[in-house]
């Protein structure tokens, strides 16, 4: 039985009340999706904006959330498309497997990282998540369930790999767990003082598994740019000291802690998030260390809805990704005009980016990618317009994932293959069946 | 002591899920038993847990817990009964059969199975048999006393057959879990304040389990607050819309 509930993605922006249903098994998924007009698939509500919202009909996905099978020689997993990533390294970290690709929080489901097509501080040696995808069955709403993969049903393969849900709702997959000796990380933390040291310092560490940099966006002039940059390898049993090799695979379980209330707006003045950014850059003590794999990955996973540091009017996430050529002056722009609208964010990300992936939509390509979050205030979505005019100007896109407000003619410039995806969708009729907020928002 | 295998009666509920991972979680062999076919939960929370795992179809409502018993091959050593059907208070009422099947599934069925499992595990170590009642049961309302009456049964019953095991080694618990998110109460406007997850339902029966309590609320402001409501004199509850 549906039910109605206000819904909203990570941002907390929009809001819309929306008709749910929650199949608990792949059948009445199935059974569920027939009489419907038009659907689509949420998971754990994580992407930011409107991209799991649809008020007639938001199939919520978390009760399908069964591993199938696993082979611990191969690593190869199999599991309903509810699945939740957290649930995942809970129960195999301790077995020495990891998610060969994972986003910045484990609260996202299976389903969601295919439709996200997720990249992590690995992209540009392990690529997106779904490059270790083997197959999905896809159910099309219309009677038929698809197996997908490189070789069956290669285009609604490439489709779905980043596709937003659009392409129908992804029952169960396979793809591979990496192997690891440790529940640790080894990190290394460089500060550098502007721009051009961060890129440079990102060149020269392909060889690292791991790399980000938390960037200052406050920084202005000379300063403009600096960053903490963190490099990171799964460490080896060898590499830890002799409390740690007694259990070399134990994972800590710290409670998380839970944002009590709402922030009020003025906790997000200008002053407060320039006072810290400066002192987080001042903690980021450059050299080297071990540290817990939890924490290294998922940071704010230790703060239950850290989004409510935003307070009630939600926030809004901006994330966009430059061609390599012109990363070093289209971020020197967009950050002058984030710093210049004095509106930075508690934490914004810089990554160095592999190549594009198969995926029509997939957000990564080969380049530089900055994130950041700013509350959604008229003026913030001013600033957010001037951003995306620096990144049409560099030939960029945004990451739909965090998107809650981009015009659909900024979306089109971004994405070269999006009239192979509105062909696809057409010729399966899925253009009739599976919308979003999103997807009527940017006429996909 | 948590004594293995524990038979979960009613798996697919959303607190029967969140028991069987508790108690896999601990080390506990698990038995899930439901309507229909279960195994793929099953080896899902045998590849989670590496607990071991089985599961067997159950109807709480079919009369034949004897067969059902015979047909386990094992004498459990904690049994959770947690199927029970809330049902539509309004359809009870016009109803005769509606009324019937939820009586059957929250008084007759599970205190009959019960009374089934009591028989084979007086004499295993550290037994326990854990049913889950309501705190609708406490006092009958307009809004939904088929179901409350029923629950108000079922909670004599447990207290019964755990003042008849007192001086053998089966405990029996009873719980009310008030408020709970679940399937059941999906799009229910719930106040967060009395609505449990079913983790923390599962995480509060296991450690009482642990302690043998007797009676448990989940979250322990329910006691409270059914104190209150079975303390108004009947001339006024009965004027109030609850």
């Amino acid at each position: 039985m549906p039910y109605s509930a206000p819904l909203a993605g990570w941002g907390r922006y929009p809001v819309r009340d929306c008709t749910v249903w929650q199949p608990t098994t792949a059948q009445a998924l199935h059974e569920t999706l027939g009489p419907l007009p038009v659907s689509i698939a949420r998971g754990n509500g994580r992407s930011y904006g409107d991209a799991s919202l649809n008020p007639e009909a938001t199939i919520d996905m978390r009760r399908l959330d069964r591993l199938i099978a696993f082979d611990d020689a191969t690593g190869a997993m199999e599991c309903e498309a509810g699945v939740l990533l957290s649930d995942l390294v809970a129960a195999f970290v301790p077995r020495g497997w990891f998610p060969p690709v994972t986003p910045g929080t484990r609260m996202v489901t299976i389903g969601g990282m295919i439709a996200s097509d997720v990249h992590g501080k690995n992209h540009h040696v392990a690529g997106s998540f779904c490059d270790h995808v083997d197959w999905f069955d896809l159910d099309l709403g219309d009677g038929r369930v698809l197996r997908c993969s490189r070789t069956e049903n290669p285009d609604l393969f490439a489709a779905t790999c980043g596709g937003m849900g659009l392409t129908g709702i992804v029952v169960r997959a396979a793809f591979r767990m990496l192997r690891i000796e440790t529940a640790f990380m080894r990190q290394r933390t460089i500060r550098v003082g502007n721009l051009d040291q961060a890129l440079s310092v990102f060149e020269q560490s392909h060889g690292s598994t791991y790399s980000v940099a938390w960037i200052d966006c406050m920084a202005t002039g000379r300063h403009l740019g600096r960053s903490a940059i963190l490099l990171g390898e799964h460490a080896r049993v060898d590499e830890l000291d002799e409390r740690r090799r007694a259990a070399p695979l134990a994972r800590p379980v710290r409670k998380p802690k839970t944002v009590p209330i709402d922030f009020p707006g003025f906790a997000l003045s200008g002053f407060n998030v320039k006072m810290f950014n400066h002192l987080y850059y001042a903690m980021q003590r450059p050299g080297d260390e071990v540290v817990d794999i939890d924490p290294y990955f998922y940071p704010l996973d230790a703060l239950f809805e850290w989004n409510r540091i935003y307070g009630r009017r939600g926030f809004v996430q901006y994330q966009s990704v430059l061609p390599l050529a012109e990363s070093e002056t289209g971020m020197r722009r967009l950050l002058e005009a984030i710093s210049a609208a004095g509106a930075g964010s508690f934490l914004a990300v810089l990554k160095r980016m592999g190549p594009q992936s198969f995926g029509m939509l997939s957000f990564p390509m080969e380049g530089y990618t900055l994130a950041l979050d700013f509350p959604a205030t008229p003026g913030n979505l001013q600033l957010l317009e001037r951003l995306d005019a620096i990144t049409a100007d560099h030939g960029g896109r945004v990451y739909l994932t965090k998107d809650a407000r981009v015009s659909a003619q900024m979306f089109a410039a971004g994405y070269p293959r999006l009239q192979e995806f509105r062909n696809l969708r057409a010729q399966y009729g899925l253009d009739q069946r599976f919308s979003s907020l999103l997807s009527q928002r940017l006429g996909l | 002591m948590l004594a293995s295998p524990v038979l979960i009666l009613g798996a697919r509920s959303d607190i029967g899920r969140a028991l069987a991972k508790g108690y896999a979680a601990q080390g506990c062999e698990v038995i899930l038993a439901a309507r229909g076919d279960i195994s793929a939960d099953a080896t899902d929370l045998a590849l989670r847990s590496q607990a071991k795992v089985r599961s067997v179809s159950f109807d709480v409502t079919d009369g034949k817990p004897d067969a059902f018993f015979d047909a386990l091959g094992v004498v459990p050593g904690t049994i959770v009964m947690v199927a029970g059907l809330l049902g539509d208070q309004a359809e009870s009422a016009a109803h005769d059969e509606a009324a019937q099947k939820v009586m059957d599934s929250n008084y007759n069925g599970p205190s009959r199975y019960l009374l089934a499992a009591a028989r084979r595990m007086a004499s295993v170590p550290d037994a326990c048999i854990i049913g889950i009642s309501s705190v609708a049961g406490e006092r009958g309302r307009a809004s939904n006393f088929v179901y409350g009456s029923a629950k108000a049964g079922f909670t004599a019953f447990l207290s019964g057959l755990r003042n008849a095991h007192a001086k053998t080694g089966l405990h029996v618990m009873t719980v009310k879990p008030g408020f709970v998110r679940t399937q059941m109460t999906a799009g229910m406007k719930l106040s967060p304040v009395m609505t449990a997850e079913p983790e923390q339902v599962a995480d509060a029966i296991i450690k009482a389990q642990g302690r043998k309590a007797d009676v448990i609320y989940t979250l322990g402001r329910w006691r409270l607050v059914m104190a209150i409501i079975r303390a108004i004199p009947e001339p006024i509850f009965k004027k109030l819309s609850l």
